[in-house]
């Protein structure tokens, strides 16, 4: 059958919502299907990544490497190709994708369609900064688009509004080998933690921020910088799949308090380095297969926000804030971003970003709601990659060149084929 | 693997990939044939990049037994160790066939005489090798007729018996075949079909079948519990099973 009715969600599992797939399995199949939206491996942890009550198109079958060129690094390849792969393929031979998000689990399709930053983010800009063009299935046809063009821009971070990325040019980047060379310091507070990111001179640095100390210790955690590097490495490979929802107490306040102690504590106060595989500094978290089921059966949200650097007060006064909540898990990561984005509704900008992962509960809702709009008077945006409880005018505020985008979204999708749950819930197709 | 080359029948098919993914891992050479050649077009440029040695796209249609004298030719090129995996097959639903029974003719076509007939061909090559692997991928449905799927039950059966005796004959020259029994596996045949559990990845499967081949079983279940499962089904009484909707 083509179409598969099912119960699906983000990776979040928070908002779940029952609609019809479609898995195509050869480029046929593809061409083939009535104009829905499209996604991957659906490590967007909000609406996004779905369409309840409606079709859309699943496009992990298509994930083939067309072709690779050993000389220039650029490589090109289908949406459906995982990130993880890539790197586990290319770092081998002295190439990795320029920008890798937190999960190698992430296609390159999501890459593109939610513009990713990396830990490399303040020097290497955006993930669709290194795709020199890409294939577009739109109204029916298959389209090249080429960067910098204005219907390259309304695709990149465009959240699959203006078609369906079937593949595109990746620039990789040269490194030295499968391994990286990791150093992990103590941040004992917040101005240490910023100062620290602030000062780095590393090729990628991100800062593990323990989101339930308080008072002296606010901001306090452990900032990861590192560098690629020869060495023997294992295979970075999954050990182990969460078998079932977790208890709701599994992330208990308690509990995340002692887990983010030894967290703390494992890095030596003097720091230490380390060489690591490449999956093991980038993918961490992709040791544990369904890792999202320890939120249990509610699920979770994940707040991330970016704030200029001159807000940097207001983003410790929205830590005291998740600090005397009580509601924070131990996913929590701090990082300086760079000005680099290559769309209209690209995420980043130069300031400070903060992501803590919540579980669902009403109070971590309300929380969320307080902090976006702290975030909004700090004049900073939130991220439609994270998203799901966010209000729409105020998402729409953090978006300069929505406008932009919108009039090329109405040239590619003129019937709204492609709206998603989340486009729909914060009306950014709807003239304003 | 570098003097190694496998004919992929029916290359496009999830499991094909799968296999062929696997296979291109360890620098095999490749040759994917099948029907929809710009598809095998994006999967050989896939596997090339992959790892393997060699990788090309070659027309083939089990329903049209022209199409094999050039895709043998082809293999008779290649040195070294030739082997050959089999995943062409078809599944119309038994529904379409009840209705429409001259649908038979095309299915056993796809799941057993194209193949076998293939296979025959390509024996006496093996044999004059002496060595080289065929895998043969047949069905758990195959093992008893079901009410749900038993024409196409039919032809897994006769594709597994007819392994069986060119197992027998190939062992003789020193080459070997594996049959291949899989379960519910995450295809386009299975997407969105009611009462479908324990569906297993391709990737899984493909593991599966390389690991048979390497250690020269004859018969496997993939995944294996499926023997188990297989078992019980084989071993229900006819009147009772008559009056199973399993």
């Amino acid at each position: 059958m083509i179409w598969k009715t099912l119960e699906y969600s983000g990776w979040g599992r928070a908002l779940k919502v029952t609609g019809e797939l479609a898995r195509p399995e050869r480029r046929g199949d593809l061409l083939a299907l009535p104009p829905a939206p499209a996604f991957g491996l659906r490590r967007s942890y909000g609406d996004a990544v779905t369409n309840g009550g409606g079709r859309a198109i699943d496009m992990t079958r298509l994930d083939r490497l067309i072709a690779f060129d050993p000389a220039t690094g650029l490589l090109e390849a289908e949406a459906g190709v995982r990130i993880g792969d890539l790197a586990a393929l290319f770092a081998p031979m002295g190439w990795l994708p320029a920008v890798m998000p937190g999960t190698g689990f992430a296609t390159i399709g999501g890459c593109i369609a939610q513009d990713v930053h990396g830990k490399n983010h303040h020097n290497a800009g955006s993930f669709a900064q290194h795709v020199t063009r890409l294939t577009l299935l739109m109204r029916g046809e298959l389209v090249e688009v080429a960067a910098g063009t204005p219907l390259f821009r309304a695709t990149a971070g465009g959240l699959g509004q203006t078609g369906v990325i079937v593949s595109a040019s990746l620039q990789m980047v040269p490194c030295k080998g499968a391994a990286m060379m990791v150093t992990e310091r103590r941040a004992e507070n917040w101005d240490e933690h910023l100062a620290m990111l602030d000062n780095s001179t590393a090729t990628y640095t991100v800062g593990w921020i323990d989101g339930t100390a308080k008072g002296e210790a606010l901001g306090r955690g452990i900032v990861e910088e590192a560098e690629s590097s020869t060495g023997l490495v294992k295979d970075h490979i999954p050990v182990a799949t969460v078998p079932m929802n977790a208890p709701h107490f599994a992330l208990s306040a308690p509990i995340v308090r002692a887990f983010n102690e030894v967290y703390y504590r494992r890095v030596p106060a003097r720091g230490r380095t380390s060489v690591k595989p490449v999956g093991a500094f980038f993918f961490p978290l992709d040791k544990i297969l369904e890792w999202n089921r320890l939120y249990g059966r509610r699920g979770f949200h994940q707040f991330q926000c970016v704030v200029p650097l001159a807000s940097a007060p207001a983003l410790r006064e929205m830590l005291e804030e998740i600090a005397g909540s009580g509601l924070c898990s131990p996913l929590a990561v701090l990082k300086r971003m760079g000005p680099g984005r290559a769309g209209y509704m690209s995420f980043p900008m130069e300031g400070y970003t903060l992501a803590i992962d919540f579980p669902n509960r009403d109070a971590a809702r309300a929380l969320i709601r307080r902090l976006a709009g702290r975030a909004v008077e700090a004049g900073g945006r939130l991220y439609f990659a994270k998203d799901s409880l966010a209000e729409g005018t105020a998402m729409r505020a953090m978006y300069p060149e929505l406008s932009e985008w919108r009039d090329e979204v109405r040239k590619a999708d003129p019937d709204g084929n492609l709206i998603t749950d989340l486009v729909r819930r914060l009306g950014l197709r709807s003239a304003a | 693997m570098m003097d190694t080359t496998w004919i992929i029948l029916g290359a496009t098919s999830a499991m094909a990939r799968a296999t062929a993914r696997a296979l291109a891992a360890q620098g095999a050479g490749l040759l994917l044939a099948g029907r929809d050649t710009n598809e095998l077009a994006l999967i050989a440029a896939d596997c090339r990049l992959r790892g393997a040695r060699m990788a090309e796209a070659v027309a083939f249609d089990a329903r049209d037994p022209a199409t094999f004298a050039p895709l043998l030719a082809r293999a008779s090129g290649e040195e070294g160790e030739l082997n050959a995996a089999v995943f062409t097959g078809s599944m119309p639903p038994q529904a379409e066939i009840d209705t429409n029974p001259a649908l038979i003719g095309g299915m056993l076509a796809d799941n057993f005489t194209g193949p076998a007939e293939f296979l025959h061909l390509l024996a006496p090559m093996l044999e004059a090798r002496g060595g080289g692997t065929i895998v043969g991928v047949g069905s758990v449905a195959g093992d008893r007729g079901r009410l749900g799927n038993y024409a196409y039950g039919a032809s897994k059966a006769a594709f597994h018996t007819y392994l069986s005796g060119l197992g027998n004959r190939l062992a003789r020259a020193g080459a070997h075949v594996v049959t291949v029994k899989p379960g519910f596996v995450d295809t386009a045949m299975t997407w969105g079909l009611p009462g479908m559990f324990l569906v297993a990845p391709p990737e899984a499967v493909a593991r599966a079948i390389l690991k048979a081949a390497r250690k020269r079983r004859n018969v496997i279940y993939a995944p294996s519990f499926w023997r188990w499962i297989m078992l019980i089904i084989r071993m229900v009484p006819e009147p009772i099973f008559k009056k199973l909707k399993i």
